[in-house]
């Protein structure tokens, strides 16, 4: 990938080295119990696959790859909704960061969601380093208070982690001030729609090939009834084993269960019969009429070509 | 047909896309990025293109789509332009528009496809997402640009063969497997189970409305050829009955001597009426097709589900 003219050379400012072991390992672990000062951070699916796909598409040589976060940010939380990567080289001392690119990328997408704004950066890979400050510096000059994303497509721990940090000033004031990364929760959301194209998605897991068809109307209704009746037979056998001793009983569970058998509707025999008739005649009719065109449309077809 | 591949960063760019800027019955549109690959088709990214408002007029969606690419390609990303998508309302994308959208991409590419995202039937529990492309016959009238009944009969082309669907497969890569186990361990957003909504009449009432508004338009077009055909056969009587008065007259003049009337171009004085463009008619029928197709899938799952609710409460009482 050639420089490009508009890259600037970021001055190295002192910062404390998070490259050693022992702090990375004290800062994860901080990850897993420290009550977390910062926003909530929202993430929708897009992104990371957004991410992952940047990060297969990377250059010959680069380890990591760093992009710009889009979304929306309110005083309690920031949802992450886009994302698109920025070219950047990296090497011993310095970073190079295409800025223009960035920029214009930005004005792209502002053209047709005018409501993200930029509200962080990510990269991949399981560390901060210090060349992350100088980018997260860049990124701060754009957006108020960016955050951080962390996406480890290197899989170090066998999973990918996902990690979003917020920085903030540390040190002494006066004499060498640094920059701290400290962690937030993250949470996946979804749009309705989006958590059922995950679920088809996921689905792909299972094919050794990787792929999966769309699949018909019914097959459907019967994977959803199937997937229903899976749960049901959990919960009963639960409940078996919580009458039978084996298992404490759980108020809570016990009052969800409560709640779930009451919301069965009563409804006498009589009533039913006539709601699903009138249903079954409504849907019918529909199909009848639904032939009916079609058989019109076909005639009217053959008609003209005499 | 051979299907084609789509990968999941794809699919969710086009669910996100309609989902935050298409509500209503807006049609939001986007290109599609991939490559072939042994001639099959591989989809692996796309991009949305934004929506037309009346304050941007000076708004140059060729640049849009330039810089988009020029700005992709630094990235890597494939930046072959293999076909759009768009989203559709209740299934009503069968028009001029995209015919001629589509023409032009295929044109250029022979494997391009158009996609269309129904995000209502989305919505009802199951990913819709179809794929179309011009059928070969119809990309040669395309070409001919000529659209009367003659040429359509001499090509054989009923509404059915407009559009060929393309079934679509989903491939994703092991790093996005990884981060979908991920997804699944740590999401913890609740199933909803619109599938096994019983509710079926909302949906049925728009659908009825807007077949109803097809069938409508295509009986006007249905009784614009009748009175073209009517008009023909007068003109062809009324030239008979003229040639036959013609030829009475000059028997009589040549039985009186007098030299016969001259001979008049008959084509110049009774001129053919317009034939009406059979295009509209054709789409007009593919579009009513594709409405029923999708009434009867919605019924069908819909009874398949009655049936369900009905053995469950006769099992209950």
């Amino acid at each position: 990938m050639c420089c490009c003219p508009a890259t600037a050379r970021i001055p190295w400012r002192p910062a404390l080295s998070f490259s050693s072991s022992p702090f990375v390992i004290f800062l994860h672990f901080l990850y897993k119990i420290m009550a977390v000062h910062g926003p909530l951070v929202k993430i929708h699916p897009v992104v990371l696959a957004s991410i992952v796909d940047s990060y297969e598409r990377r250059n010959e040589g680069a380890s990591r790859v760093i992009g710009t976060l889009l979304g929306t940010a309110d005083k309690h939380s920031v949802e992450v909704t886009n994302c698109f990567s920025v070219p950047h080289n990296e090497s011993e001392d310095e970073v190079a960061v295409d800025m223009e690119f960035a920029k214009n990328m930005y004005e792209l997408h502002k053209k047709v969601s005018p409501s993200e704004v930029i509200i962080g950066w990510y990269a991949t890979g399981y560390d901060i380093t210090e060349h992350s400050v100088l980018i997260h510096e860049y990124y701060s000059r754009e957006a108020p208070n960016p955050i951080h994303m962390t996406v480890d497509t290197a899989l170090q721990s066998n999973k990918m982690n996902i990690r979003a940090y917020v920085s903030s000033q540390m040190g002494v004031p006066g004499k060498t001030v640094g920059v701290m990364f400290t962690p937030l929760t993250i949470k996946y959301i979804y749009y309705d729609t989006e958590r059922i194209g995950v679920d088809l998605l996921q689905r792909t897991r299972a094919s050794p090939s990787r792929t999966n068809g769309l699949t018909t109307d019914l097959a459907q209704v019967a994977s959803a009834a199937g997937r229903v009746q899976e749960m049901l037979s959990t919960m009963l056998s639960y409940i078996e084993d919580v009458l039978s001793g084996k298992v404490m009983a759980d108020n809570s569970v016990g009052r969800y269960l409560m709640d779930l058998v009451n919301k069965v509707p009563k409804i006498t025999a009589e009533d039913f019969e006539s709601m699903l008739n009138s249903n079954i005649n409504d849907l019918l009719m529909v199909t009848y009429l639904a032939n009916l065109t079609q058989a019109q449309i076909a005639l009217n077809e053959k008609l003209v070509v005499l | 047909n051979l299907p084609f591949f789509i990968t999941c960063l794809v699919v969710l760019k086009i669910i996100k896309h309609y989902q935050e800027e298409g509500q209503g019955s807006e049609v939001v549109q986007g290109v599609l990025l991939g490559l072939v690959v042994e001639d099959r088709l591989e989809i692996t990214n796309c991009f949305p293109f934004p929506q037309h408002t009346e304050d941007d007029v000076d708004f140059d969606e060729v640049q849009y789509q330039m810089e988009m690419m020029r700005s992709l390609r630094h990235v890597n990303i494939d930046h072959l332009h293999v076909g759009w998508y768009q989203s559709t309302y209740y299934g009503s994308f069968v028009s001029r528009a995209l015919l001629d959208s589509q023409f032009s991409y295929q044109h250029a590419i022979e494997e391009s496809v158009v996609l269309i995202y129904d995000p209502i039937k989305t919505a009802q529990g199951s990913l819709c997402l179809k794929a179309y492309r011009l059928t070969p016959k119809l990309m040669e009238i395309c070409k001919e640009k000529d659209f009367s009944p003659e040429a359509l009969k001499k090509a054989c082309i009923g509404y059915e063969h407009m559009l060929e669907e393309v079934p679509i497969v989903i491939k994703n890569s092991h790093l996005i497997n990884v981060l979908l186990l991920d997804l699944q361990e740590k999401s913890t957003v609740a199933d909803k189970h619109e599938l096994l909504n019983l509710s079926s009449s909302n949906h049925l009432e728009k659908s009825l409305q807007l077949l109803m508004d097809r069938v409508d338009g295509m009986s006007q077009e249905i009784v614009k050829y009748n009175t073209y055909c009517r008009n023909l056969t007068k003109q062809q009587q009324q030239k008979q009955q003229y040639l036959q008065r013609r030829q009475q007259e000059n028997t009589q003049r040549q039985s009186r001597g007098e030299p016969p009337l001259p001979e008049e171009d008959i084509n110049k004085m009774f001129k053919p009426p317009q034939a009406p463009p059979r295009m509209d008619t054709l789409l007009i029928a593919g579009q009513v097709n594709n409405y029923c197709q999708n009434i009867k899938a919605f019924t069908s799952q819909n009874l398949g589900k009655l049936f369900m609710a009905e053995a469950l409460q006769g099992h209950s009482s």
